[in-house]
């Protein structure tokens, strides 16, 4: 049921926000999750509740880059969440007390607030010799980890090494890192994978929680839908350029300062599934690939050891010069090939997509050569 | 005597535990613990040495990107590989940004809740905050109405009895001695700076696609093309535009917010001047240049090293002088635990010891930690902030000793006090104001350099791996927002025989040594006093001046890694 518009506004006011701010978030988050508009009023209703949500962060074998991503968010303003979205009771690396009063502090979430709280997990969870790679308080992860997710509604596991190990896991895993799924079977999880995560998506599911009270929609590997449905290769700004046979074959050459495809630079995107190229990271500013570097695929299943070589070309991404069917690649991962055609589409048709470049450039370039 | 023990620390980058010793009301001894593990330059051995800074840079996601460019610079230098000036400039504005965005965090998000009283700022009356904002600085925000919102907020969140990341600290403890008024100006500037970092920290992203973990290096130079023409370059005239906002931006934050705020905070704790002094040896490895890193002359940050607190002479760096000890950690060396290695030598087995988990206490008097003791000519050496001012004051580098010598006339104060847990604080805001100048002038020198057509970012002699010899090996260093950050790489054929990372909260965060010296962190306690043993606010006072990274500071190779194999490249 929505609150009325009286309730609505008294809520707001309380939690100190203006109207116009949190609309503003909220229209970011239904855009995000791709749900339709109508669904506005009842995000708007769900972030705006007097008593808030508590959320715990748990840091493992990390090394803070999801926590210090969370904290670049922009949407929602991270004060804007500590102060009046969610009360989020404990996280290390920036909460104000210390030893035994943490300890008590999450305590009480997980005694008082059992199967009502979200727990979000950063860093991998070390396995072997008894787990003595990382302890905290002096208990280990693994049993910090266990009790935690256990008691809460639902574990969200962000980025690589939380979902499947990440580096920490990858060869030879000297410590038996695995991630939370593994270490603590049978919870209510969603995978966030990512190096970092992308706050945004982080974000749009705990308001998709708290809207809904449940997750959002997975894949196999419980990664959501919204954000990891789709081939990086088919979302990019650089596809005409593949399509076209406009690469950059040497870093700083003419066709990189032109924003050329990094395909022979070693790109993983063509391998990669994740929404970059739409949601972008720092404030919609930039994402790899647009900052000239090929992509690593980070949020691919074991990433590390699959994906290195970095600066190795795939050797057999098909489909070179626009006869070909855009998407091949992509179609083997997840199907999603609606991106790869409408890019390719557009060209076909003669529309200008943001990337294309100057007709000079493509008239300068000798045809597409087939490769492989 | 009493053992404290605090752990977690929380308000640092990873997981750290101090046991300390109390006797009266102050601390007689202290021991500092690393309790977390992962093995990455184990996982780095046999990689492609062109790609290992992608690996290193996760070492750290707070000090992202500072391992990537020590991890190309050891490479670069293994390989003799001089990158373009452009390279140079691109790759001070992110580093520089990295240390202008990592001390303002510090200092409000990290370090100012030992200091200020967030429930004490409900107290404050606004129009006082309001004539005291004005009297320090013309930051716009300081109006009684702005003060009276934020102090609603908080008056709010207190109300609600959900304190979020508020909750159970030591509101009300004695050692907190600032005004309400004072509390409340720094509390709006905690929420401030907390907007200013992330729409700030966009210059990493404009120049490495993101941030955290930008990824725009390469051994040999920097994968952002230059061309004032081209619009998908990614410098080109609209992104320098970009540039320029941040960091005047930036510059405008530190000289209005932060610099202001430390000068009104630090009188009222002047009694820190006398605690938190430690080892009283500081070592840089200086950096900060638009030419050669092999010409160390010309650094921003002076390379050397200064002993014993004597500010008359700077010992020049050898870096064959480092070794690291292991003989309280949880590692073994093969051939006895009784000396220190080189990195080059670098051997690591880990190997636990420590009490079975859950634990109640350490057993200090033996192995005790995951991390290493660094030692520089056989002595402890603190690094940082600290480190980089004592060492350019005594060289007597222009910009930083124009700074010091400010502040010391501003506290009528002779060079000593800077040997202090405020003196770290201290050393970290003038360092970031010069930092701040620089940023701006980078920015300039990189559009000059595009405008002139001189847009040459990467060197290409050295990327295909058969122009390499048959061996080489290399040290690459950085001076971090957190101090002296060494990796030495070792090539053979075309893939990582060793990798060695020596980080500046290892030097700093350490354990004793065969000689029983402590650590930096260590030795900073002794003498602390501790008014209340079961809310050591004292402890996280000198601790977190160091500013620890603790993932960053543990560290080990050795064991077999995956083979780099060529993939069928067509």
């Amino acid at each position: 049921m929505l609150p009325s518009q009286m309730d609505l506004t008294g809520a707001l006011q309380e939690s100190g926000i203006s109207r116009r701010k949190i609309l503003k978030f909220c229209s970011a988050m239904v855009a995000t999750l791709a749900l339709p508009d109508r669904y506005l009023a009842q995000v708007t209703a769900a972030v705006s509740k007097p008593k808030k949500p508590t959320l715990v962060w748990l840091q493992f074998q990390d090394c803070t880059g999801c926590s210090e991503s969370m904290l670049r968010s922009s949407s929602p303003d991270v004060a804007d969440v500590v102060l009046d979205i969610l009360s989020w009771e404990y996280h290390e690396v920036v909460m104000a007390a210390s030893g035994k009063q943490a300890d008590a502090a999450l305590e009480r979430v997980v005694k008082e607030e059992k199967g009502k709280y979200l727990v979000i997990v950063e860093g991998s969870i070390p396995t072997a010799e008894g787990g003595i790679y990382c302890t905290i308080g002096g208990r280990t992860a693994l049993d910090i980890a266990t009790e935690v997710c256990k008691n809460a509604a639902a574990t969200i596991a962000v980025g690589a090494c939380a979902w499947d190990g990440g580096l920490v896991r990858s060869t030879p895993n000297p410590t038996g890192a695995v991630g939370v799924g593994e270490a603590v079977p049978g919870i209510k999880l969603i995978n966030m994978p990512g190096c970092p995560h992308n706050p945004v998506n982080t974000a749009a599911v705990l308001v998709h929680y708290l809207t809904f009270g449940d997750l959002p929609a997975v894949d196999q590997y419980n990664r959501p839908l919204f954000a990891y449905g789709r081939v990086i290769h088919d979302q990019c700004e650089r596809r005409a350029h593949f399509d076209a046979g406009r690469f950059v074959t040497e870093w700083g050459d003419d066709g990189h300062r032109k924003g050329w495809c990094l395909y022979k630079m070693g790109c993983k995107g063509p391998q990669a599934t994740f929404n970059c190229p739409t949601a972008m990271w720092n404030d919609h500013t930039s994402w790899p690939i647009r900052a000239g570097h090929g992509c690593i695929a980070c949020a691919s299943p074991r990433f590390w050891d699959t994906k290195s070589p970095f600066y190795d070309r795939l050797p057999s991404v098909p489909g070179f010069g626009v006869e070909v069917t855009a998407g091949q690649i992509g179609l083997g991962l997840v199907g999603a090939t609606i991106a790869g055609v409408t890019a390719h589409g557009l060209i076909n048709i003669g529309l200008r997509p943001r990337t294309r470049p100057s007709e000079e450039a493509v008239e300068a370039k000798p045809a597409p050569k087939k490769e492989n | 005597m009493a053992r404290i023990v605090v752990d977690p620390i929380a308000r640092i980058e990873g997981h750290l535990r101090i046991e300390a010793q109390l006797e009266g009301n102050g601390i007689k001894d202290a021991w500092s613990s690393g309790t977390m593990f992962r093995g990455i330059e184990m996982i780095l051995k046999d990689r492609d040495p062109r790609e290992a800074w992608i690996w290193a840079q996760r070492i750290c996601g707070v000090c992202t990107m500072v391992h990537a460019l020590a991890s190309v610079r050891a490479v670069e230098d293994a390989l003799q590989i001089e990158v373009p000036e452009n390279a140079q400039v691109v790759r001070n504005i992110i580093a520089g940004s990295q240390l202008l965005q990592d001390h303002v965090v510090h200092f409000y998000h990290l370090h100012a809740l030992d200091w200020v009283d967030v429930v004490s700022a409900l107290r404050a009356d606004p129009g006082k905050t309001a004539s005291l904002a004005q009297s320090i600085s013309n930051y716009e925000k300081s109006s009684p109405t702005y003060f009276k919102g934020i102090q609603d907020r908080v008056k709010a969140l207190v109300d609600s009895k959900q304190l979020s990341l508020f909750t159970q600290a030591y509101w009300g403890h004695p050692a907190y001695i600032l005004p309400p008024e004072v509390n409340l100006m720094a509390v709006a500037h905690y929420l401030e700076a907390l907007e200013w970092q992330k729409d700030f920290i966009r210059i990493h992203a404009v120049l490495g696609g993101k941030n955290p973990h930008p990824q725009t290096f390469l051994v040999g130079g920097m994968s952002t093309a230059l061309d004032p023409n081209e619009p998908f370059a990614v410098v080109n005239n609209e992104n320098i535009n970009i540039l320029r906002r941040l960091v005047a931006g930036a510059k405008k934050f530190i000289e209005q917010v932060y610099i202001p705020d430390v000068v009104a905070i630090a009188p009222f704790y002047k009694e820190w001047f006398k605690y938190g002094e430690g080892l009283g040896n500081f070592l840089c490895y200086g950096d900060y240049t638009n030419g050669s890193m092999k010409d160390p002359s010309k650094f921003l940050f002076p390379r050397g090293v200064v002993f014993n607190r004597d500010l008359s002479t700077v010992h020049p760096f050898d870096p064959a002088q480092v070794t690291e000890f292991v003989n309280h950690s949880w590692y073994e060396y093969k051939d006895g635990d009784d000396k220190g290695k080189h990195p080059w030598e670098g051997q690591t087995h880990p190997k636990y010891t420590g009490p079975k988990p859950p634990y109640e206490f350490l057993d200090v008097d033996k192995k005790y930690t995951w991390l290493k003791a660094p030692r520089y000519r056989g002595k402890p050496m603190e690094v940082g902030p600290l480190a980089r001012m004592v060492v350019g004051y005594a060289a007597g580098q222009p910009d930083i000793k124009a700074a010091v010598d400010g502040l010391l006339k501003a506290l009528n104060a002779p060079p000593a006090v800077l040997f202090s847990t405020l003196g770290r604080i201290a050393a970290r805001a003038l360092e970031t104001q010069v930092m701040a100048k620089h940023v701006v002038d980078w920015v300039e020198l990189l559009a000059n350099n595009m405008n002139r057509g001189k847009v040459s970012i990467f060197n290409a002699a050295k990327w295909d791996p058969s122009s390499w010899g048959a061996s080489s090996r290399g040290f690459g260093f950085h001076e971090a927002p957190r101090g002296a950050l060494g990796h030495w790489v070792d090539i053979e054929g075309r893939s990582i025989k060793n990798y060695q990372a020596v980080v500046p909260t290892t030097w700093n965060g350490g354990p004793r040594d065969t000689q029983g010296q402590r650590g930096a962190y260590e030795a900073a306690l002794i003498n602390t006093p501790v008014a209340k043993a079961d809310q050591p606010l004292e402890i996280m006072r000198t601790i977190h001046s160091f500013d620890p990274c603790i993932a960053c500071a543990v560290h080990v190779v050795d064991a077999k890694g995956r083979p780099y194999t060529k993939l069928n490249i067509g």
